[in-house]
């Protein structure tokens, strides 16, 4: 069987200027470089990693609200039309993404109801009266009464207006979601609600989520499959279960280690030295090398392929059996 | 709802504005019905006649000037023609600016690039410097006139507009809608142009008395409106000469052009306040 979306040696270059025009010099910016992944429908893809690592950038790659400077994205088995083609407009429909800040996502001067049924009046589905039908029953489902219809984003909650934007991107009855970091606006309490309203959505209409995040126990919640990114990379690749039980890449244990827990464990923090590097400086070799407790001189010259491990995940790592 | 609310929501002051605004806009309508002569009339015998308020005749209530033309019809036909002037002219300006806005934001690169080098230009040169190149290369007309009002300020409205659509473009509202699949149309119609409608409306507030005084400059120096035609600042102009002897032949316009433009700001500042949805 095809997976529902298909993911190969994905990249997104920048070229940027380092100085002052007509100072400084030409460089390039890997934003994304060589992602592959699949993901099946209903299933969820997990995507971690820290800020600037291109998490954001693959989800508008996968979206193509992004032109993509190399390699491919396939969605049903189809590629990807460039944005603004008509056929690209259709596929939206099959594909929807669900935003960090669902205030900013939302147009203020309109009530909600309205935005919730805009989906249907831009692909022309459906006569007034069952686009209306259909809202209320979206607002239902995801958990809201009908007299916030007529509300406006400022008068509802944080939680309320995620749902909302939730909602707006269901309409179409898509078979991908993209959630682009969809809790970490929220407080905490909200966080469990949509999480949980994210999974019986899923449970109930087959969604495939793609979720992107930087919170490791929510990923570990909701998804099926984990990928870790490091400077627009993938470093390690598998079960969530096993991927965060025993990490085989240095830089998966580093963020592993960083979850808080509530137990007194015995558990070794691993500190990363410094920074992330600038993306337009990639080191040679592998690209965390410099932050590795464990790198050698292979490690300074060669870069890593992403390979399956002897359970069946995937890490970029040359010393990975050996760290394990 | 009780008095002090009322007042809260409508400050005195801007209820005074607003009444000398719709005055100023009855008046212009009406301008033809309203003055008690036509405004070309000569009355040779009744020459700089003062006002009612100088010991005057009620013939001439706001007295005479040097050729004997009533003051107070002149003034309706200049509040007409300043006030049709200011208003297409800030439309046009308005406009205008607003595609210029959209279209830098939606293209980006040179396209943006070049506009901004206009907006930019348009900023660095003193108007009135290009308005008198205009006017006299090209001769002077009232259709130039008006459009050249409207070429005034425009670099503001492109600002704004650029500025506010590249944000919403980039994360907000616009990006998740044309996410969904909506035309550009759509977005810039339905979804940018109301949200930034409000900024653009107080802006309007601020150019409209401005294209209001340099109107009256230009006129004042001879080269916007042209007699026989009449405006609030022609009237100051051709009634300096006589400042000493009839001063009321160029008070009355000066305290119309004063009076307006300082209600429009005050109403302007009032609705500022009063368009952003978060605030009610």
């Amino acid at each position: 069987m095809t997976a529902l979306l298909e993911v190969s040696n994905l990249s997104r270059v920048y070229e940027v200027r380092r100085g002052a025009w007509p100072f400084g010099r030409q460089a390039t910016l890997h934003a994304v470089d060589g992602v592959s992944f699949e993901l099946p429908a209903g299933r969820t893809l997990g995507l971690v990693g820290e800020s600037g690592c291109g998490k954001t950038t693959t989800a508008k790659l996968v979206l193509g609200l992004v032109p993509v400077t190399g390699g491919e994205v396939r969605i049903g088995g189809e590629s990807l039309p460039a944005a603004g083609t008509p056929s690209w407009r259709a596929l939206r429909r099959r594909m929807q993404m669900v935003y960090q800040d669902p205030l900013g996502a939302l147009d203020r001067r309109l009530s909600v109801g309205r935005q919730v049924m805009e989906p249907l009046a831009i692909h022309d589905i459906g006569k007034p009266a069952e686009r209306l039908d259909k809202a209320l029953a979206m607002l239902d489902a995801v958990g809201l009464a009908q007299h916030h219809f007529d509300r406006f984003p400022h008068e509802l909650s944080g939680g309320q207006r995620q749902r909302i934007v939730l909602a707006r991107a269901l309409m179409l009855d898509p078979q991908l979601l993209v959630c682009d970091e969809p809790i970490s606006a929220l407080d905490v309490s909200i966080q469990a609600q949509v999480v949980n309203l994210l999974l019986a959505l899923q449970q109930k209409l087959g969604l495939a989520y793609l979720f992107i995040s930087h919170d490791l126990r929510m990923v570990r919640q909701v998804s099926h499959e984990v990928a870790v990114m490091y400077l627009g990379r993938i470093v390690e690749q598998g079960d969530p279960d096993r991927l965060f039980a025993t990490p085989a890449h240095p830089y998966t244990q580093a963020l592993v280690s960083a979850i808080p827990t509530h137990a007194r464990a015995k558990r070794q923090r691993v500190v990363l030295p410094g920074e992330p590097p600038n993306p337009v400086d990639r080191p040679a070799g592998c690209a965390f090398h410099p932050r590795c407790r464990h790198a050698t001189t292979r490690c300074r010259v060669e870069a890593p392929a992403l390979r399956i491990l002897a359970d069946g995940r995937r890490a970029a790592c040359h010393n990975a059996e050996q760290i394990a | 709802m009780g008095v002090r609310r009322f007042f809260e929501a409508w400050p005195p002051l801007t209820l005074l504005a607003l009444a000398w605004i719709a005055t100023m806009v009855i008046v212009a309508v009406g301008a033809d019905l309203l003055a008690p002569y036509s405004f070309t009339a000569l009355d040779l015998r009744a020459r700089l006649s003062p006002p009612v308020f100088m010991d005057g005749k009620w013939a001439h209530p706001l007295g005479s000037d040097e050729l004997g033309r009533d003051v107070l019809s002149r003034l309706i036909m200049s509040i007409r023609l300043s006030l049709l002037i200011a208003f297409f002219g800030t439309l046009i300006a308005a406009a205008f600016g607003t595609a210029m806005g959209f279209v830098a934001a939606h293209f980006r690169g040179k396209v943006e690039a070049l506009i901004l080098m206009l907006i930019d230009f348009q900023a660095s040169v003193p108007f009135l410097i290009v308005a008198l190149a205009v006017l006299a290369f090209f001769g002077n007309s009232l259709v130039l006139f008006v459009m050249l009002m409207g070429l005034n300020s425009w670099e503001r409205y492109a600002r704004i507009a650029r500025g506010l659509t590249l944000s919403a473009n980039e994360q907000g509202y616009a990006a998740a809608v044309r996410q969904l699949g909506a035309s550009n149309l759509r977005v810039y119609g339905l979804h940018v142009l109301p949200n930034i409608a409000s900024t653009l409306i107080v802006s309007m507030t601020i150019t409209f008395p401005e294209t209001i005084l340099l109107e009256s400059g230009l006129s004042f120096l001879g080269l916007g409106v042209q007699p026989p035609l009449t405006s609030l600042g022609n009237m100051v102009g051709y009634g300096r000469e006589y400042l000493t002897r009839a001063p009321w032949i160029m008070l009355t316009p000066a305290a119309v052009i004063v009076l307006s433009t300082l209600s429009i700001s005050i109403v302007g500042d009032w609705l500022r306040d009063r368009l952003d949805p978060t605030l009610r």
